[in-house]
């Protein structure tokens, strides 16, 4: 089913009796997929540019290349810089910008710019009874009435299907720098991104790759951009040499490919994203043992592959949560995709979906259960 | 204002409502006296005043707990506060209820600079947060203007804004944790030092809930490295259009400031009455400042003149050293101390599109004509988020009145414009009942249905963000199951 308009989207739910699984571009894996497809690729197009406001509204099925692109021809980006996980999840598809949205997906710039949900201004849906809601806006200080924005970022599609999102867009950048540093251990890598983004020097990617190269990314003004570049050499003479890669193009890869993963795409295994305080990535590591790994956001997002259905929570003894991105459907029989919740907050995750989805139609299978 | 009518049941028991709190709560934290819980009838929104049953202060998240869940069991409504610095009304007592203040919980729990948090107990004021990490060079974003004396509590409550926020964001974007009390009682933790939930984004929804959901008594806060240097820039222009369309493209030209400020000629008037700082008498004047190194900040202004001189500016003046800066600061920061010299004032706190900003600014003075009542304008223009200040003279028979009911039209214009009701304010009981003119009924519906998830017996500062005769409904269970 794929609806070209939000009112025939809520047409469709509010006459629905079995469920659905609910895609926009299908670039996501959804796991164990139940109930008939909701394609929300059919609600497409830009409804509002406004660059001199930083503003951007698009129907929830609007391809990211589309928005992308218009933003581009304004010198303006999504500041969050979504993934595009096709490669490595072996997906086919275009990301839709509501599949983004509703999986809060952010990138590498999210520990300095912000993830999704800090760029999601408003949003309109359909809930489970084929009701329509909005809720925020299209203006960057919103605080009349509760931010039902945040509480659908993320969600899944399991409170509503999101119809319209309304995004703050930043201007682009006029260079990058890249500085690499090699030989350290993670234990060491994370304690050299944190002194980066412990620094005033406005670090906006710091990772880890699988070679076990640590990248520093700064971005601006040509003139402050080399100005940070050599300051945060000598604040980090302790770590070893720094290496400065000044080729934009290369640049711009080695973010995509941190950002995308895309390191893991032949690895055998299953695949896993934790996200765990900076300091805490190193003792994951080391009692996972995975045969790949890759650090992003300063340590704080650790990308795994370990062998087939290892359950990678048994061994997390830190705070923070894991998410099984990629595996056989046997594997995904017995472990959870999303992380488990504790009792009390999963009592409020389930009233909040029987509140807002009371037929069980959205999604019913995702979050909460087994996939 | 209407305020629901206090539920006679719970007034009759406030005798075993105090010794149940004596139970698990010292002496000095249970205030019943008439004369002590009127220091509690009222916030920053002194127009409306009402003293509660009780006041208690609890020292920990425990105490806290213990309240609650005394409460739950004998259906008393709870209003927390912070430091009562609302202008929206947000810690408004209501006569039947128990004020829960957490101005003594305020401790700093843990500092990490390796991951660039603080976790602090939020009865702490804000600035007292950027203040514990200032020595290391490190501080906390989000700086409303009452900074000094609001508490984080109040800060996640209303999801608090600041003059910095086109750069940093406002508190939802800088809060990753939070220990909360629910209704009943129960205490949770959401998020902490990792960023992001796997689950529903409960924190997301927390933030800016205005106390309706439960009592936040811990905050985990992201803290940044201060950056090397600031500088302003005042620009002075002859009409508030082309101040507007300057900012418009400023923000167009990829320039991303850490501030815009706005302020119109009435304001600037009284301003330089009050502070001489030496502003150019003009239409319209902006204060920009960029922030970074010695060269970022130069690159910065060189490209913000270059777009101020396309539009004509009367003045552009760039501060030198430090002295400067803070002279171009010194009206903007005593602007709303200054109007309030002059007269009564209503503060609102509509957000537009920068767009929009012309037409809106030309459509208030209409407004001001018509109502017979003089308005200053001074905002943070980059994010859109005006504050008119609307004079009037509260001694005046029905002045106050007039005042409401023009600040209505204006909110319902920024509205229209494409905007908001309230950009960092809150709702609270201010603009509870113009909610219907930003929300169709199913749109209130859904953010009340989280409250009922949260606090089923609405108990948590029921009469506040949604229309009373919205709510009806809901509260009525509640006054049903007495």
């Amino acid at each position: 089913m794929k609806p070209t308009s939000e009112q025939e989207l809520s047409e469709l739910i509010a006459q629905a009796t079995t469920p659905f699984h609910i895609e926009g571009g299908g670039t996501r894996s959804s796991g164990l997929a139940t109930g008939n497809a909701l394609d929300t690729s059919g609600l497409t197009g830009i409804t509002l540019y406004e660059p001199g406001a930083l503003t951007l509204v698009a129907q929830a099925g609007t391809y990211i290349t589309e928005i992308e692109s218009a933003l581009a021809a304004e010198n303006q980006r999504l500041a969050f810089e979504p993934a595009d996980l096709r490669d490595v999840l072996g997906t086919q598809g275009e990301s839709t910008l509501g599949g983004v949205a509703a999986s809060n997906a952010s990138g590498p710039r999210r520990i300095s710019a912000g993830a999704c949900r800090d760029f999601m201004l408003g949003v309109r849906f359909v809930d489970g009874l084929g009701g329509i809601v909005k809720n925020g806006g299209r203006v960057m200080k919103n605080v009349t009435g509760y931010d039902l924005v945040k509480l659908m970022s993320g969600a899944h599609g399991t409170l509503g299907v999101l119809s319209e999102v309304s995004m703050k867009v930043l201007p682009n950048v006029e260079m990058q720098l890249c500085l690499r540093l090699e030989g350290l251990d993670p234990a060491r890598a994370v304690a050299a991104m944190s002194t980066a983004l412990g620094s005033p020097f406005e670090v906006s990617g710091a990772a880890q790759d699988a070679d076990g190269i640590v990248l520093l990314r700064l971005e601006g003004f040509e003139a402050s951009v080399r100005y940070r570049a050599a300051q945060l050499t000598s604040v980090l003479a302790d770590f070893g040499a720094v290496d400065i890669l000044d080729d934009q193009n290369l640049c711009r890869e080695i973010w995509r490919d941190i950002r995308d993963a895309r390191r893991f795409k032949d690895v055998q295994g299953n695949l896993w994203r934790i996200s765990v305080k900076p300091s805490d990535a190193p003792s994951v590591l080391e009692a996972l043992s995975p045969s790949q790994a890759q650090l992003d956001w300063g340590g704080g997002l650790i990308w795994l592959a370990v062998p087939k259905g290892t359950d990678v929570r048994a061994k997390m003894t830190v705070t923070g949560h894991a998410t099984l991105m990629r595996a056989s459907s046997d594997t995904m029989q017995t472990l959870a995709r999303f992380h488990p919740e504790p009792t009390p907050i999963a009592k409020i995750s389930t009233d909040l979906r029987a509140r807002f989805d009371p037929k069980g139609l959205l999604n019913p299978g995702l979050m909460g259960g087994l996939s | 204002m209407d305020m629901p009518s206090p539920s006679k049941m719970v007034l009759s028991r406030k005798a075993e409502l105090v010794s149940r709190l004596l139970q698990v709560l010292p002496t000095d934290a249970v205030i019943e006296d008439e004369m002590e819980t009127r220091a509690y009838e009222c916030d920053a929104l002194t127009a409306y005043k009402c003293p509660p049953l009780l006041a208690v202060l609890p020292r920990s998240t425990e105490e806290v707990s213990a309240v609650l869940r005394i409460c739950h069991e004998m259906d008393v409504p709870v209003v927390p506060r912070g430091s009562g610095t609302s202008l929206a009304g947000g810690a408004l007592p209501t006569a039947d209820c128990v004020i829960l203040g957490v101005a003594r919980m305020n401790d700093v729990l843990e500092t990490d600079y390796a991951n660039r948090v603080i976790r602090v107990q939020t009865g702490r004021t804000n600035l007292s947060v950027s203040g514990a990490v200032e020595e290391d060079g490190f501080f906390y974003a989000p700086d409303p203007s009452s900074q000094l004396a609001c508490a984080i509590a109040g800060n996640i409550a209303m999801n608090s804004g600041g003059a910095h926020c086109l750069k940093y964001g406002v508190t939802t974007n800088n809060l990753m944790g939070v220990t909360m009390v629910m209704m009943d009682g129960e205490i949770v933790e959401l998020g902490g030092a990792h960023l992001d939930s796997s689950g529903l984004d409960l924190l997301g929804v927390i933030c800016g809930s205005e106390g309706q959901l439960g009592v936040v008594t811990e905050a985990t806060l992201r803290i940044l490295h201060k950056p090397e240097g600031a500088r302003p820039v005042l620009v002075g222009f002859d009409s508030n259009e082309v101040a507007g369309a300057c900012v418009s493209d400023i923000i167009k030209a990829g320039v991303l400031p850490v501030a815009v400020e706005f302020m119109d000629r009435r304001v600037i008037e009284v301003v330089e009455n009050y502070a001489q700082a030496g502003y150019p008498l003009c239409e319209a004047l902006l204060i920009i400042e960029v922030e970074g190194s010695e060269p970022e900040i130069d690159a910065q202004l060189t490209l913000i003149r270059e777009i101020a001189e396309r539009h004509n500016p009367v003045e552009f003046r760039e501060a030198r050293d430090g002295d400067e800066a803070s002279r171009i600061w010194l009206g903007r920061k005593s602007a709303f101390g200054a109007m309030g010299q002059i007269n009564d004032y209503m503060c609102l706190d509509g957000t537009i599109p920068v767009s929009s900003l012309p037409m809106v600014l030309r459509r208030i003075n209409e407004l001001s004509d018509e109502f017979g009542l003089d308005v200053g304008n001074v905002f943070h223009a980059g994010d859109g988020n005006m504050h008119p200040l609307i004079l009037f003279d509260a001694n005046k028979e029905g002045d106050l009145e007039l005042c409401e009911a023009m600040g209505a039209e204006i909110l319902k214009l920024c509205f229209e414009a494409g905007g908001c009701l309230t950009g960092e304010h809150g709702v609270g009981i201010e603009k509870r009942d113009l909610m219907h003119v930003q929300y169709a009924p199913a749109d209130l519906d859904a953010q009340m249905a989280v409250k009922d998830v949260f606090d089923p017996k609405w108990l948590l500062n029921p009469a506040k963000v949604f229309p009373l005769d919205a709510s009806d409904s809901r509260r009525a269970l509640q006054v049903a199951a007495e």
